[in-house]
C-alpha cells in the first residue's frame, strides 16, 4: 500500500505535504539549499560561481527579449540591431545589458577558474566537476563566437571568416567540414541563420545542462575551501560537518552582497562604457558586413585573444590551429597534471606559486599581445609567452611533484 | 522461472541485436539532418557563374566582384607587372604552381592565367579568409615588386597570386574555374561548356 493511499481521508499537513508526496520538493531543497553545509572561511574568490549564474540569467533573460525585435537574415540583420538601439523602446539597455553581459560572463568564469586553480578545486575528489566546467567553458566559447557574427558587422563577418577557416586547417576532412559549418560556399545569410539557431536554441540548453550536472556534481562530493581541507572529517552528532554553515542563509546572504557589488560594475559599464573603448563592442562592427574589403586591423573580442596571440605566433597555417587547439584544450588535464598533495596555495611551495604568478602575467601578456597588430616585435613576444603557457601545464607533474608543502591544519584557518 | 533456466547466451543476443538495431536507426536518421546542413539547391544555384566585361579595363585596373559571395580579383596586369613575375621566383614558396587545388590545369602556368595580361583569383588569403589588399607599388627599398598583402596576419602574394616564403599562407592564392567568352568577357565560376 503506498503512502498515498494509506492518508487518504486524512487531510493534514497542508500543501507542501501534499506536494512532498508527490515529488522530493522539501528534500531537494535541504539537500541542496538549507542543508548544504560549505565551509564557514570562504572568502570572495568563492562568490564567482553564484556571479556566473546571475550572469547567465541576464543574458538568457535579456536574449529572450532581443529575439523579439532582431531579424537573422543578412539584409536585415544588421538593421534589426540598428531598430532595436534606436526605435525600440529601452532596446537600447536590453541590447547593452546583453554585449556587457557576454564580456562580464567571461570575466566572471575566468576567475572562477583562477579559484581552482588557487585551491586546488579541481583536485581530487572534484576532477569531474573541474570536466564538467571545462565543457561549459567551450560551450560558452562557442555561444560567444555564435552570437558576434549576429549582429552582422565587419567584425563579426571577418572574425566569423578567420575562425571558420581554421577548421580548414584539418587534414582531408576541413574543407568538407568548414562547408557543412557555413552551410554555403562563403559565410552568408544561410550561416547567419543556422549561428542564430545556435546561438539561441543548440547551446543554450547545453549550457544549462551542463551547469545543472555541474551543481550536481559539486553537491554530491561538497564545495572545497581556501585551506583545501575536507571539512567531512568532523561532524558533531547529528552528521553536519563542524566547520560548514548552510549554503541558506548564510552563504546566500554573503553572496547577496557580492551579487549587489557586481551589479553596480556592471551598470556603471552598461550605462557610461558600454563598448569599453572598443572591448566590448569593437568599433568596426558598427559598419555593416562589407564582403570585399576585410577591415585593416582584425582581432577577436578580448576573451578570445589570449588563444588568438598563440594562433598568430605560429607561421605555419596546420601547426598554428594545433597550438590554438592545444592551448584552449590543455586546462581540461590540470587535475592529473598536478601532482601535488595539497590543494590550497596557503600550503603550497615557492614553485608552484612561481609557477601561478608566471602563468598570470602569461596569460594577461597573451591577451593583450592578441589584441595588437602583429609587428614583429609583438610577434616575438607572444612566441616567449606561448611557450611559458605551454610549460606551466606540461612541465606541472614536475615542479608540483618536487615542491616543499606545508603542514595543512586539520580543521579550517577561521578568525572570529 | 527460476535463475537455471536463463538461456544467457540468448538474452545476450538479443540485447546486442537490439542495440544494434537502434545504433543503425539513429545513425540512418541522422543523414537527413546533417546532409540538411550542406549547401542547398538554391545556395548551389545562386553560385552560378557570373560575367565580367573587360571592355573598359585599363592596364594596371583591378576589380572586385563576388561569386558564390566569394571575393574574385580580376586584374589587367601592366608589361611592367608581367615583367616582374620571373624576378620574384627565388623567394616563393610555390612558384611553379605544383599544389594542384590551387588553379585549374589551364592557370597552371607562369603567368597562372588563361591570357598572361588578365589575372584571376579569390581574394581570400589562403592563411584564415581574409581578403588581401593589393599592393602594387614597386618599393625597391623594401625589395617589394608589388602584389599583395593580407592585413590579418601579414601573408604576402606576388602579381600572379603566388606565396612568398615565410608567411602564414601555406599556398598560392585559388584561380577559380573561368573562360573567356569573348576577348572581352569572362564567365567566373565556369569553364566547360562553348569554349
Amino acid at each position: 500500500m503506498s503512502r498515498i493511499e494509506a492518508e487518504v481521508g486524512k487531510p493534514q499537513g497542508g500543501l507542501i505535504k501534499w506536494i512532498d508526496d508527490r515529488f522530493p520538493m522539501t528534500s531537494t531543497l535541504k539537500y541542496h539549499v538549507t542543508e548544504y553545509y560549505a565551509s564557514k572561511n570562504f572568502n570572495w574568490w568563492f562568490v564567482f560561481g553564484v556571479l556566473a549564474m546571475v550572469v547567465l540569467v541576464i543574458q538568457l533573460l535579456t536574449g529572450i527579449f532581443l529575439t523579439m525585435n532582431y531579424k537573422p537574415a543578412a539584409a536585415e540583420a544588421f538593421a534589426s540591431v540598428e531598430y532595436i538601439m534606436r526605435d525600440v523602446e529601452w532596446g537600447w539597455l536590453i541590447r547593452y545589458m546583453h554585449s556587457t553581459g557576454a564580456s562580464f560572463f567571461f570575466i566572471v568564469v575566468y576567475l572562477h577558474m583562477f579559484r581552482a586553480m588557487l585551491y586546488g578545486s579541481y583536485k581530487k575528489p572534484r576532477e569531474l566537476i573541474w570536466l564538467i566546467g571545462m565543457m561549459i567553458f567551450f560551450v560558452l566559447m562557442a555561444e560567444g563566437f555564435a552570437g558576434y557574427l549576429l549582429p552582422w558587422g565587419q567584425m563579426s563577418y571577418w572574425g566569423a571568416q578567420v575562425i571558420i577557416s581554421l577548421f580548414g586547417a584539418i587534414p582531408v576532412v576541413g574543407d568538407a567540414l568548414v562547408e557543412i559549418i557555413r552551410g554555403d560556399y562563403s559565410i552568408s545569410d544561410i550561416t547567419l541563420n543556422r549561428f542564430f539557431a545556435l546561438h539561441v536554441i543548440v547551446l543554450p540548453l547545453a549550457l544549462i545542462g551542463l551547469i545543472f550536472v555541474h551543481i550536481v556534481a559539486l553537491h554530491e562530493v561538497g564545495s572545497n575551501n581556501p585551506d583545501g581541507i575536507d571539512i567531512k572529517k568532523h561532524k558533531d552528532e547529528s552528521g553536519k560537518p563542524l566547520d560548514g554553515v548552510a549554503f541558506h542563509p548564510y552563504h546566500t546572504s554573503k553572496d547577496l552582497v557580492g551579487i549587489i557589488v557586481f551589479l553596480m560594475i556592471f551598470s556603471a559599464v552598461v550605462f557610461f562604457a558600454p563598448d569599453m573603448g572598443g572591448m566590448f563592442l569593437e568599433h568596426a562592427n558598427f559598419e555593416p558586413a562589407n564582403l570585399t574589403a576585410t577591415p585593416e586591423h582584425i582581432a577577436p573580442v578580448w576573451y578570445y585573444t589570449p588563444y588568438y596571440a598563440i594562433l598568430r605566433a605560429v607561421p605555419d597555417k596546420l601547426w598554428g590551429f594545433i597550438l590554438f587547439a592545444m592551448a584552449v584544450v590543455l586546462p581540461v588535464f590540470l587535475p592529473w597534471l598536478d601532482r601535488c598533495r595539497v590543494r590550497s596555495i596557503r600550503y603550497r611551495g615557492w614553485m608552484y606559486k612561481t609557477a601561478l604568478t608566471t602563468f598570470v602575467i602569461t596569460f594577461v601578456m597573451l591577451g593583450w599581445l592578441g589584441l595588437q597588430a602583429a609587428t614583429p616585435t609583438y610577434v616575438m613576444l607572444a612566441r616567449v609567452f606561448s611557450v611559458l603557457y605551454f610549460a606551466f601545464f606540461l612541465l606541472m607533474p614536475f615542479y608540483t611533484a618536487m615542491d616543499k608543502t606545508k603542514p595543512e591544519p586539520d580543521r579550517v584557518i577561521y578568525h572570529d | 522461472m527460476t535463475e537455471d533456466d536463463l538461456d544467457r547466451n540468448r538474452r545476450h543476443f538479443l540485447t546486442v541485436a537490439t542495440v544494434a538495431t537502434g545504433a543503425i536507426g539513429a545513425g540512418l536518421v541522422a543523414i537527413p539532418f546533417i546532409s540538411s546542413l550542406k549547401p542547398s539547391a538554391r545556395a548551389q544555384a545562386l553560385g552560378a557563374p557570373v560575367e565580367v566585361p573587360l571592355g573598359s579595363m585599363q592596364p594596371g585596373e583591378m576589380v572586385r566582384v563576388l561569386w558564390r559571395g566569394r571575393l574574385v580579383f580580376v586584374l589587367r596586369r601592366t608589361k611592367e607587372m608581367l615583367a616582374s613575375l620571373p624576378i620574384v621566383v627565388d623567394e616563393l614558396r610555390d612558384p611553379n604552381s605544383e599544389v594542384v587545388e590551387q588553379q585549374p590545369d589551364y592557370a597552371a602556368n607562369d603567368t597562372r592565367s588563361v591570357k598572361p595580361e588578365y589575372l584571376i583569383v579569390e581574394g581570400s588569403c589562403t592563411h584564415l579568409g581574409c581578403a588581401p589588399l593589393e599592393d602594387f607599388e614597386v618599393r625597391p627599398a623594401e625589395e617589394w615588386g608589388g602584389g599583395f598583402f593580407c592585413p590579418c596576419h601579414g601573408s604576402k602574394f606576388d602579381l600572379a597570386g603566388r606565396v612568398f616564403k615565410g608567411v602564414p599562407a601555406p599556398t598560392n592564392l585559388r584561380v577559380p574555374p573561368h573562360r573567356f567568352v569573348r576577348d572581352d568577357l569572362i564567365l567566373i565560376g565556369q569553364d566547360t561548356g562553348a569554349a
